[in-house]
């Protein structure tokens, strides 16, 4: 008896908890084919409109670009100097690397709203025009945290013995970096990419404090539910979320294809 | 532009080499000359600083005293990329992101010599694993990839090939294997071979020269034969095989001989094989140069006897059968008689005289640890 309901158990705990994750974006999916109208709550009839004509409600798409804009600038420049000082803290002893490791830390266990209101008072002391500017410095600040960690774990994996026999065979140390170090980095550092990319484009707290008048699509999103999320809204977050899933099968059947062919060569 | 290949190997000269890390110093003060072309084995326990020498002769590590030379061009200042060495790594440190080919061809290509992958593929053949040039260095087993690695280095033509225990992950069978392809190889190349090891038997076999290293110094040096035969210290006697050492005082000499007392025994060693002719002293003799006998043999001025002893412990071994003997007053000593099918047959307990000749003792600078003098 007890055997029969352990089978079942597990399992049905497994479904439901995937419907309770998955319900908000179902809904969000689904209601991004309402025919609606003002507000986007009540099922009207099913229409593709939404998605042909999604730059029509003004605004939407705009806000959307910005945050894809801020979200590539923040990534590039927290990936490139993260990754930097992850090799740094790895590879390298220096004074102070205790301090840098836990100070890098900190971001990340600070509450945003801490973070957010903090930035954006010290940008009013020094008198920095708040917009596109300032939200990019506050996410490359908490994406940096993020990257160097990712890497880091890559960076400590890396055999010491790889870059050295690089030198060793006339390898000059930007040469090293570029035909052994960073190829072998890689994987840690589009992990990384991706998961400051997905950081900045999601985040809200922090942009809020320090956007000024600049629209990104996460504070558009917050300003438009005071009067009912319009369609276009859910349009965007279903794409996105469709184009994640898109980028993490790639993956996955990439990778898989790669493990064949060398199990088929050895 | 393409830069000749170097056809023979070159001199390696260290002079003076001190060797300083934070909170130790791994290298006193090292003098060493590995003449070119010639086998050279660096061995030692671990920490010893042997791999701390090598990688200051690839430009891995810079010394904090001291001058290296590569046939004599001062290469001391000189970073990694720009000396004209190659280094098998302990670990292969093959790349994992290319192909084996790509990997030989990979120094090849930085000095941008000419035809990389023909080059690369002729060091493939030398060392038999041409078919496996387009696998990744993981498909690969232990012993396929240090022979990359050895095709990796050796296929730019260093003036000299730095081995870092490159036999240490192999199993015995394998390693007896590489052992001989690689002194076959480098007799072929005709470079000099840096050779790193704490394997004596691996340093005995392969090396023209090998260099006994303990605690940053060089404790003795010479060819295996040499080094085996006449153990300068007791570091080296113990290292180097096994050794059985006898302490005692000087009690006479003659005009080519030493001899001790060594709890009422006489024990002689030849003038030009000890180290110090007065004082206390210790002398050694190898297991396999001594036999028992289950009579006391008549004494003879050539042979050292000592005992009556008890047989303690038997070890078979295959090729030989191991004694451990306990002469009272003297402590333990070992003999080893090889399996000819007719070894004396000799029961745990028993008491045996142990012999053998003058000339095979041999006289250490120092003392084993507990007797030193007061």
């Amino acid at each position: 008896m007890k055997f029969t309901l352990g089978k079942f158990a597990l399992p049905l705990y497994a479904v439901l908890t995937f419907i309770y994750l998955l319900i908000p974006i179902f809904y969000t999916f689904v209601f991004s084919f309402n025919d609606s109208l003002k507000t986007n709550l009540i099922w009207r009839g099913f229409t593709f409109d939404k998605w042909l004509n999604v730059c029509q409600r003004e605004g939407v798409c705009q806000a959307f670009g910005n945050s894809i804009f801020i979200g590539l600038i923040s990534t590039i420049f927290a990936t490139a100097l993260g990754t930097a000082i992850a090799i740094a803290l790895v590879r390298y002893r220096f004074r102070f690397r205790s301090s840098v490791n836990l100070l890098l830390f900190l971001p990340m266990a600070t509450p945003e709203v801490v973070l957010g209101a903090g930035l954006a008072s010290q940008f009013f002391n020094l008198g920095v025009q708040k917009g596109t500017f300032t939200i990019i410095l506050a996410h490359i600040m908490f994406c940096l945290s993020f990257v160097v960690v990712t890497v880091k774990a890559r960076v400590a994996s890396l055999d010491p013995a790889l870059e050295e026999a690089g030198r060793d065979l006339y390898a000059n140390p930007r040469q090293v970096f570029w035909k052994i170090t960073f190829p072998l980095l890689l994987p840690g550092i589009s992990a990384a990419a991706l998961l400051s990319f997905a950081l900045s484009f999601d985040d809200f707290i922090i942009t809020n404090f320090n956007a000024g008048a600049d629209m990104t699509f996460p504070r558009y999103v917050y300003t438009a539910a005071a009067r009912g999320v319009p369609a276009e809204a859910n349009v965007i977050g279903s794409a996105v979320f469709i184009l994640a899933i898109v980028i993490v099968l790639a993956t996955q059947i990439n990778g898989e294809i790669k493990r064949r062919r060398l199990a088929k060569k050895a | 532009m393409a830069k000749e290949f170097v056809a023979r190997g070159a001199d390696l000269e260290l002079k003076g080499i001190r060797k300083e890390f934070p909170g130790f110093v791994a290298i006193e003060n090292l003098d060493l000359t590995v003449p070119a072309g010639e086998f050279f084995a660096l061995l030692g326990p671990s920490g010893c600083g042997k791999t701390t020498t090598l990688r200051l002769v690839a430009g891995l590590e810079t010394p904090t005293k001291g001058k290296i030379l590569i046939g004599k061009t001062d290469v001391t200042e000189t970073k990694p990329h720009e000396r004209p060495v190659n280094t098998v790594f302990q670990s292969y440190a093959l790349f994992p992101h290319m192909t084996i080919l790509e990997n030989v061809a990979f120094g090849l290509r930085q000095r941008k010599i000419d035809d990389p992958l023909g080059k690369a593929k002729q060091a493939l053949n030398m060392v038999q694993l041409s078919h496996l040039a387009e696998r990744k260095p993981q498909q690969l087993s232990g012993g396929q990839q240090q022979r990359v690695a050895l095709a990796r280095a050796l296929v730019n033509r260093p003036s000299l090939l730095l081995l870092d225990e490159p036999l240490g992950a192999l199993d015995l069978k394998l390693r007896r294997e590489m052992q001989i392809e690689l002194k076959a190889i480098q007799i072929e190349v005709g470079l000099t071979f840096l050779h790193v090891t704490h394997d004596q038997e691996e340093a005995m076999d392969m090396a023209d020269t090998v260099a006994v290293m303990n605690q940053g110094r060089i404790e003795q040096m010479g060819a295996p034969e040499a080094l085996y035969d006449r153990p300068k210290t007791v570091f080296v006697a113990k290292f180097l095989g096994q050794s059985n050492l006898l302490v005692g005082e000087v009690s006479s000499t003659s005009a080519n001989s030493v001899s001790i007392d060594v709890a009422g025994n006489k024990i002689s060693v030849p003038k030009d094989r000890a180290e110090k002719h007065s004082g206390k002293i210790a002398v050694g003799f190898r297991p396999e140069k001594a036999t028992f006998h289950t009579k006391k043999p008549t004494a003879k001025s050539d042979t050292n006897v000592i005992g009556p002893g008890e047989i303690l412990d038997i070890r078979f071994t295959g090729v030989s059968n191991q004694y451990l003997i306990e002469v009272p007053n003297l402590g333990n000593i070992t003999v080893f008689a090889q399996n000819m099918g007719q070894s004396p047959v000799i029961e745990l307990g028993e008491k045996v005289w142990i012999s053998w000749s003058v000339d095979h003792s041999f006289g250490l600078a120092d003392l084993p640890a507990g007797n030193e003098e007061e």
